[in-house]
């Protein structure tokens, strides 16, 4: 079993978020970064275990320059067996899943993995995309996968319950929580990850039809308005009356 | 040229958020001086009600095929009636099945796009939208430079309102392609409004201090009628439905009304709920972070003040 999981970076839950050059950039000044925790936590997890249930490779592939090694670097250490990176920044889902395509398009997986969405642009495309530039079923939002031979049974998270499907040959995945637990990298995987191959390879010349032009910070609450405990009323006359939401 | 709105039913029903998408895309057809076209694929009852809010054609689409979601199938029929009716935007929700297709949609019509849309396209300097990003922390302005563009509209952000009558449903040929995915079982909680639609959530954490003690906090959901959510830890520890899980890595939601009982806020939490239009927290530790991001804000127990709150909202409502 031949399995992608496609890692990307993004800033830490916590990071204060803040622009520079008039909005137009996010500001990386002071920023940790992360691996993706939809892509580390659930789909590299999973692939990990599917792995040392079936045997086969698990390759983690991250689009992006070379301060996204220290990400890749961590997929080794959990696990992996070896890294690619596309060199190039990608400014949308659609050009990353185009990279992503153009390099796995002849590598025949059985799987690629990737998170359900990333936490700092939230987009949920480029499974998708890349599941149509492959020409691949497309399995979203799954918290449960088991293989039996050829065909995969997943749940999927829908509104308000789980859809179960089976799916035949290759396929895309996107992983919510539920997939797998989140496992810490040990000594051993760390000193391992060091001598595993991490390829770089050149970008392939994709097209780019969408970019951030500015950002903005949400308004601000103006403050919190406390209710006496023993007059409810008066809350529900304010959701009432003020809020306009009852 | 056309705006073409992908409705997605359940249970033969228009979802809500699929009116919001019509309603919307009304809107953005205004913008770009076309029209509006609704798309239903499978079995609906009402479908000709779209006109109402805005879709000057529906067309539906009935095959046995189209029964189960499949993502690849539906963007080959979907992209076929784009492709007939000159549709240079499509819009779906920014649901499950919308997210599932938004990807497929942008590659098979190599459009830009933007999902989880906030509002109606400015034109200044081309098609730009606003997004939320950062899990709620800043706004985004996506600027969309192919001539085709596939958007999904965050739910909540537009309340459809009747602007137009109801019209005729007309059909359409298209070939549908073999599915690779076979659903064998849709588990889905019947009678309530699903989290991501909900206008109205009352969600609950640790400070419940069991999931015995729920009952308060169902009764004052009823009263209010609206949806149950969680913080992570109880969903975590089997107290409540995975599905009720509301923050960083459960449901982003975008409700009227957050109120939050027993929930300290941490960031992963205020991650999914802080694009909330009003929060009010429960809590009776004055120092819980949750009071900096509410609107209104207890601080009291909740096993007294949560019953105080149900009594009063019945009696708004009885005076109704």
């Amino acid at each position: 079993m031949k399995i992608l999981v496609c890692i990307s970076k993004t800033p830490e839950t916590t990071a204060k978020i803040s622009f520079t050059e008039g909005n137009s950039q996010f500001n990386k000044d002071g920023v940790q970064y992360i691996m993706n925790p939809y892509d580390e936590w659930y789909a590299l997890v999973r692939a990990l275990e599917l792995k040392e249930a079936n045997g086969g490779t698990v390759t983690v592939l991250n689009v992006g320059d070379s301060t996204n090694d220290i990400i890749i670097r961590k997929g080794l250490a959990l696990g992996a067996d070896d890294a690619v990176r596309i060199d190039t920044e990608a400014l949308s889902a659609y050009q990353t899943a185009a990279q992503i395509a153009a390099y796995a398009g002849d590598k025949a997986y059985d799987m690629i993995f990737l998170g359900k969405e990333s936490i700092d642009y939230n987009g949920s495309e480029v499974g998708g995309l890349l599941a149509e530039m492959l020409d691949l079923p497309f399995v979203s939002f799954v918290s449960n996968l088991e293989i039996a031979g050829e065909t995969s049974t997943v749940s999927r998270d829908i509104e308000g319950g789980v859809e179960v499907s089976e799916v035949t040959g290759p396929f895309v995945l996107s992983a919510a929580k539920g997939l797998a637990e989140q496992r810490i990298a040990n000594m051993k995987g760390i000193m391992m990850s060091k001598r595993k191959p991490l390829t770089v390879v050149p970008p392939a010349d994709v097209l780019n039809p969408v970019e951030v032009v500015a950002y903005a910070l949400p308004e601000g609450k103006s403050g919190v308005k406390m209710i006496d405990p023993d007059n409810m009323a008066e809350l529900v006359r304010l959701l009432h009356e003020e809020a306009k939401v009852i | 040229m056309a705006v073409l709105v992908y409705a997605e039913t359940q249970a033969n029903k228009i979802k809500k958020a699929s009116l919001e998408c019509v309603y919307y895309g009304n809107k953005v057809a205004q913008i770009l001086g076309t029209e509006c076209v609704a798309l239903i694929l499978g079995n609906a009852d009402n479908a000709g009600s779209l006109g109402e809010y805005g879709a000057s054609k529906v067309i539906q689409i009935s095959n046995e095929s189209l029964n189960d979601f499949d993502s690849s199938v539906y963007t080959s029929v979907i992209t076929q009636v784009a492709d007939k009716v000159g549709a240079d935007t499509v819009i779906v929700a920014h649901s499950s099945t919308g997210k599932s297709l938004l990807g497929r949609l942008s590659a098979k019509m190599k459009a830009g796009s933007v999902s989880g849309v906030v509002g109606l396209p400015n034109m200044e300097k081309g098609f730009t939208v606003d997004k939320s990003v950062f899990s709620g922390k800043a706004i985004a302005s996506f600027l969309v430079k192919s001539d085709k563009r596939v958007l999904s509209l965050s739910g909540n952000s537009f309340k459809p309102e009747v602007i137009g009558a109801e019209v005729a449903i007309e059909s359409m040929e298209v070939e549908i392609p073999a599915s690779m995915i076979k659903v064998i079982e849709v588990k889905r909680e019947e009678g309530t409004v699903p989290l991501p639609e909900a206008e109205l959530v009352v969600s609950a954490g640790r400070g419940m201090k069991a999931p015995e003690n729920w009952g308060i906090i169902e009764e004052l959901a009823t009263v209010l009628g609206a949806t149950t959510a969680c913080s992570r830890p109880v969903a975590d520890i089997g107290w409540r439905p995975h599905h009720e899980h509301v923050g960083q890595t459960g449901v982003a939601i975008k409700p009227n009304l957050y109120i939050a009982a027993g929930i300290s806020g941490a960031i992963q939490h205020l991650a999914g709920v802080n694009n909330s239009k009003v929060i009010v927290v429960i809590n009776k530790d004055p120092e819980a972070p949750f009071f900096k991001a509410a609107d209104y804000g207890v601080e009291a127990d909740l096993f007294d003040v949560v019953p105080k709150l149900t009594a009063a909202l019945k009696e708004f409502k009885a005076g109704l």
